[in-house]
Parts: C-alpha cells; sequence; structure tokens
C-alpha cells in the first residue's frame, strides 16, 4: 500500500488541483459581491444569491453548471432532454431562467406590490416614464459603436430600464452569454441610485424648480384600479405581442391586489412566490459567471455602458420634466421626472428627498410614484420591441 | 414581425433601431396615457351621475323615548348599535358591582 500514491490521487481528484486563476478570481469576485450585499446590503435579497451563485458555479469539478451544455442548447445542438440528462443542479435552475418563467413570476409578484394609484391619478406621468427609457437606446447604440452585436446591444441597453427582470428576460433570450455580467450590473446600479441621480438631478435643475410643491392629484376608486390592468394589458400586449408575457404577468398580479376578492392569490404572489422565483433566479443568474466567459474586456464595456444607461435615463426623464414644468408654467416639479428610471420605490425616495433638500416642505413622494411606476411599464415596451427586431 | 436574426448591424441601421424603439415606447405610454384619461373621466363622470341620484330622505322625528330612572340625559352612540351598547353597560354594572340604574353613561363609541 502506498500512502503517498493514495494522497496524490486524493489530491489530484481534488478541486484545489484542478483549479485555474479563472476559477480564483472568479471565488474572490463572488466574496466581494457577497460583502456589498450583506453588509453594504446593495439589493441584498438579489446580490446574495447572484454571488453565492457565482461561488458554486466557479467550483472546480463541482459540475453544478455546464456552460458548454447551454452553448450547444444555444446552437441548436442539444434539447432541453440532454440539459436534464448530463447537467448539475444549477442547469436545472437555469432552465427557470432560460423560458423565461422566473422574470415573468417577479413581475407577478411585482404587480402585485404595485399601487398604480399615483399613476392613474396624474396619467402624464406616462410620459415621464417614456422620457426615462432614453438611457436603454442610447446605451443600445453605445453598445454597437464598442462592437457588440444587435442582440448583445439590445440585452446591454435595457439595463438603462432599471429593471432586473425585463433585462434578465431580454438578455436569457437574446443574449445569455452576457446575462451574468448584465444583471450584476443592473441590480448594482439600481442599489446606487441614491449616488448616482443627485449629482444630475442638481445638474439640470434650478432651485427654483425644486422647490416647486405640486398639487394634491385626486382620488382614485377602486373601479378605476381593476380596470387598468385589465386595459393595459389588452392594449399593450396587442401594440406589442413580445411585451405580452411581462406585462401579462405584471397587470395579472396588480389585479389580484386590487379586486379585493383574491387577496389569498396577492399575498402568495407579493411573498412566498416572490422568495422562492428570487432564490432560484438569483443564484441561477451567479451561475452563469463563469470565469472564461465573465473575465472578459466585454464585462468592462458592459460595466460602463451600464452607469451611462443609468444616467442617461435619469437626464432623459428630467428633461421631458423641465418641459413639462415650463408648458404648465411652473405646475411640475422637474425632480420628479428622475423617478421615471424604474428602481421602485428608490427613484420615487430620491426625487423626494431633492425636493426636500430645496424646500424642506414639499412631499414630492406620492407625485414621484406615477413616473416610478410608468417606468415599470416602459422598460417592458423597450424589451418588447427589441425582441420583435432582434429575437 | 422580423423573423429573420439580425446579429451584426451598422451604426447607421443601430441609429435607426434606437430612434425607432424610443419613438416606440413614447407611442405606447403616449397612447396608454390617453387611454387611462378617457377612463379617468368616464369615471368621474360616472360618479357624479350617481351622486346626483341619490336622495336624502328625511328622518321622521324620533319618539321621544321615557328617560330610564337613573338616566341623567340621552346616551350618545357612536357606530354602536343599541343592542351592543346595552350589553356593554350591562357588564360595565356587573364588573363594577352596582345596580345599572345607578351608572351614568354618557356615550359609547367603537375605537378602530
Amino acid at each position: 500500500m502506498n500512502i503517498g500514491q493514495i494522497l496524490l490521487n486524493l489530491w489530484n481528484a481534488s478541486g484545489f488541483a484542478a483549479m485555474t486563476w479563472q476559477n480564483g478570481v472568479m471565488l474572490i469576485i463572488g466574496c466581494v459581491l457577497l460583502y456589498l450585499a450583506i453588509v453594504k446590503k446593495f439589493e441584498p435579497l438579489l446580490l446574495c444569491g447572484i454571488a453565492f451563485g457565482c461561488i458554486l458555479t466557479n467550483l472546480p469539478m463541482a459540475n453544478l453548471y455546464h456552460q458548454e451544455l447551454w452553448t450547444a442548447f444555444m446552437n441548436k445542438e442539444i434539447g432541453y432532454g440532454e440539459i436534464l440528462k448530463n447537467g448539475g443542479l444549477l442547469d436545472f435552475f437555469y432552465i427557470g431562467v432560460k423560458t423565461s418563467i422566473y422574470p415573468c413570476l417577479i413581475f407577478m409578484g411585482v404587480g402585485a406590490m404595485t399601487d398604480f394609484g399615483p399613476l392613474l391619478s396624474y396619467p402624464k406621468s406616462l410620459l415621464l416614464g417614456a422620457a426615462a427609457q432614453m438611457g436603454v437606446f442610447v446605451a443600445f447604440f453605445g453598445a454597437v459603436v464598442l462592437g457588440f452585436t444587435g442582440p448583445q446591444a439590445a440585452s446591454i441597453g435595457i439595463i438603462g430600464g432599471a429593471d432586473g427582470p425585463t433585462a434578465i428576460f431580454l438578455t436569457s433570450k437574446l443574449a445569455p452569454e452576457l446575462l451574468g455580467a448584465i444583471a450584476v450590473a443592473a441590480y448594482s446600479y439600481m442599489a446606487l441610485i441614491p449616488l448616482i441621480q443627485p449629482p444630475f438631478m442638481k445638474l439640470l435643475t434650478t432651485k427654483k424648480e425644486r422647490e416647486i410643491k405640486m398639487e394634491q392629484t385626486r382620488k382614485v376608486s377602486k373601479a378605476e384600479k381593476i380596470i387598468f390592468p385589465i386595459a393595459v394589458t389588452l392594449f399593450v400586449a396587442l401594440l406589442l405581442p413580445d411585451t405580452a408575457p411581462l406585462i401579462g404577468c405584471l397587470m395579472l398580479g396588480n389585479l389580484a391586489k386590487e379586486t379585493g376578492v383574491t387577496d389569498r392569490l396577492s399575498d402568495t404572489m407579493q411573498n412566498a412566490l416572490m422568495n422562492i422565483v428570487t432564490i432560484l433566479l438569483s443564484v441561477s443568474v451567479g451561475a452563469t459567471m463563469v470565469g472564461t466567459t465573465f473575465l472578459t474586456g466585454e464585462t468592462l464595456k458592459i460595466v460602463v455602458l451600464g452607469v451611462c444607461a443609468f444616467i442617461l435615463s435619469t437626464v432623459g426623464g428630467l428633461l421631458v420634466g423641465k418641459l413639462m414644468c415650463w408648458l404648465t408654467k411652473g405646475k411640475i416639479n422637474p425632480l420628479i421626472g428622475s423617478a421615471g428610471v424604474s428602481a421602485v420605490p428608490m427613484a420615487a425616495r430620491v426625487a423626494n428627498l431633492e425636493g426636500q433638500k430645496a424646500n424642506p416642505s414639499n412631499f414630492l413622494l406620492m407625485h414621484a410614484m406615477g413616473p416610478n411606476v410608468a417606468g415599470v411599464i416602459g422598460p417592458a415596451i423597450a424589451a418588447g420591441f427589441l425582441l420583435n427586431i432582434f429575437g | 414581425m422580423i423573423l429573420t436574426k439580425i446579429n451584426e448591424i451598422t451604426l447607421g441601421e443601430a441609429g435607426v433601431y434606437g430612434l425607432l424603439g424610443y419613438g416606440m415606447v413614447f407611442l405606447g405610454l403616449v397612447l396608454l396615457m390617453f387611454l387611462v384619461m378617457i377612463l379617468g373621466k368616464a369615471f368621474m363622470v360616472a360618479e357624479k351621475k350617481a351622486a346626483k341620484k341619490t336622495v336624502v330622505e328625511e328622518t321622521p322625528a324620533e319618539e321621544v323615548k321615557p328617560v330610564a330612572p337613573g338616566a341623567a340625559g340621552q346616551l350618545s352612540l357612536n357606530n354602536v348599535d343599541p343592542k351592543t351598547a346595552a350589553m356593554l353597560m350591562a357588564i360595565v354594572a356587573d364588573k363594577l358591582q352596582k345596580p345599572i340604574n345607578e351608572l351614568r353613561f354618557i356615550s359609547v363609541k367603537e375605537v378602530e
């Protein structure tokens, strides 16, 4: 019995012997993301799972995730049967991402948690929600300039919509090889909204404009809140059928919330369902952060384009907010335009905070919630358009 | 719907898609805005009509009930029906070990 040989065999069979530099770097990145999630509280509900998925997928010889299987799937060389036969645990989790089930179920929960009342009481908020999608298309153009293909550029551009489920939905269909980088960028920047937006809000508005107090909006009836999700689903899905999965799920969730007779369903959508899907989605997305595909120059470009997309979306919303302020002779505070960036409710809170800094008696939160929730519908329409072109 | 997958695109095409896409988002949300405005106006008109149709009936003068011995005046009930108020008064009298006609109740109010 050769003990030395046995020990050598054990070592060679271990993950330590199979570790590459890319594995090592990605394990460190995973730990950094965990730090950001836990200590700095950057979107912890999602970033924790993404970070841990990143760590799991980069463990050598753990065989939890197989990038090569999904590459063959994308090239239509194999089907889901092969994935189920030869895949690991994270491959099975990832099926929910690839089939777009997870983002749609998350959107259902988002709809069940969203109150569209502020939007219904002030429908012009939809203009601000539309304006704040400027970053999507400018970043799309910028990505093409930097050498990305059309589908990749579309996936990068949608980061500007500041909507995680929409970004994952579109990227999983158009450029799944970029999913990890795009998801990390999108959720990290959403957490950084209080840092990214205020400088541009101060730059593009005057103190006088920031001081503007807006009139109380009208009360919205329950019937309106019930009709709204039905009307939006019919209208938007007929206009752009590719938006049907996202908009349909968003509005189903909202309808369950507003009817008053499906409280149990609404409660499940907001809580149990959201939590379960968040766990599976975040770990699956993290699993795509394989060292060989993540540690490239493209990831750095995505990080830069992502922050540009966020900034330009904020700028777009603020500029149209200023225009509406001018057209209404000072009745609209342009700060609410920045809330069209759909990080609900963080962007609305930031607009409220900046308004209060200018005028402590100014409460813009409910006014800002209108564009904020309009900004949930905007990226879905943008994604539907891009899917129509590149899908 | 464009069925062929477009991968490589020129800068000019990217610019056109970008403008078209932004325009499409605006178009979609502007049309939605008009839809919501129309719905809002329709609901407001319906609510006004319903409010006009409501007829306030004059309530007949209540019969003056004889005041029970010991009661110093009328009891004010806020969101409480007489039966519930009577039960509450009986419970209070029982707890205080005093006959109910020796207690004066001024108001009973349901606190939500």
